[in-house]
């Protein structure tokens, strides 16, 4: 459950980040390819390799996606319904890669942010990357 | 018996001598106790773990993090046979703490997202891969003496 102030920190965190959103995605993604292979298996129809356009323009969207999540997040099974549609029938991407996407989204923002990604707002923003995987899974079944 | 790249030893022997072991143990144990509310339930005798900062500022949250960041550098020592360097540790955690081997990971966690933060941009997609799988050893052999 998030508090008010961890909604308005998550939000604040994520506008700050929208401008470099695909710097961002491309990482987290980049990082997930290389410690969890197996995720690669969902993008074998792209080029996924470091600095690769679909790597940036992916990563770009889904750092976009997350940030809009943000913006009001009680509103999140709203915002995410076409993304849910989407994962349920189209992609069909296993729930278990959407904690490890979530956890280098976690390291990335970590290097990124350095000390300012303190105990509390790491604990905010992995509550929040749950939520959104949730809500994301949602119609799968 | 695992297999280690040149370039994963190098990593794991250039992270831990670039880190501040002083900081990183407790950094990791107290956003651990922080960011996962439930590990708490073996730190009863830790006293005041009340709220974020009452951790950071534990004693012996701090200590501990020491303890358990010695035990690291131990495997990085032995990184050839951490399962038996690790043998009487397993034990430990086992039959005298009885704490669930899934927490291990919330704790490896936690370490990636400390030495992240504390590397930077050095902290790549290689070398996390590197230090994440010089965890997965470690909690491997954790778990190992569990029955």
């Amino acid at each position: 459950m998030l508090s008010k102030k961890e909604k308005k920190l998550i939000k604040e965190i994520w506008e700050r980040l929208t401008p470099v959103a695909e710097e961002i995605g491309s990482d987290a993604l980049l990082r997930m390819f290389t410690s969890y292979p197996g995720t690669k298996t969902y993008f074998s129809h792209l080029d996924i390799s470091p600095g690769s356009t679909h790597l940036n323009s992916h990563g770009k969207k889904i750092v976009l996606a997350i940030a809009e999540g943000a913006k009001d997040i009680s509103q999140l099974t709203v915002t995410l319904a076409p993304l849910q549609t989407l994962h349920a029938y189209q992609l069909r991407i296993d729930p278990t890669n959407f904690k490890l996407l979530s956890h280098c989204m976690l390291v990335t923002l970590a290097c990124y942010l350095g000390e300012e990604f303190t105990p509390v707002a790491h604990a905010a923003m992995d509550k929040y990357l749950s939520a959104f995987a949730a809500v994301l899974s949602e119609k799968y079944r | 018996m695992v297999q280690w790249t040149d370039f994963e030893r190098a990593t794991i022997k250039d992270i831990f001598s670039k880190i501040d072991s002083a900081v990183v143990g407790p950094a990791a144990l107290s956003r651990c106790l922080i960011v996962y509310p439930w590990t708490q339930r073996y730190f009863g005798s830790f006293g005041n773990l009340y709220n974020a900062e009452a951790i950071k500022s534990n004693p012996k949250v701090a200590a501990h993090g020491q303890v358990v960041l010695a035990g690291l550098e131990k495997a990085v020592k032995n990184m050839d046979d951490i399962k038996t360097t690790y043998k009487d540790l397993s034990v430990l955690h086992s039959e005298k703490l009885h704490v669930d081997p899934d927490n291990f990971n919330l704790l490896s966690d936690c370490l990636s997202i400390v030495v992240a933060s504390q590397m930077g941009e050095a902290f790549t997609a290689d070398v996390q891969a590197a230090f994440q799988k010089f965890l997965a050893v470690v909690v491997a052999s954790l778990r190992k003496q569990y029955h």
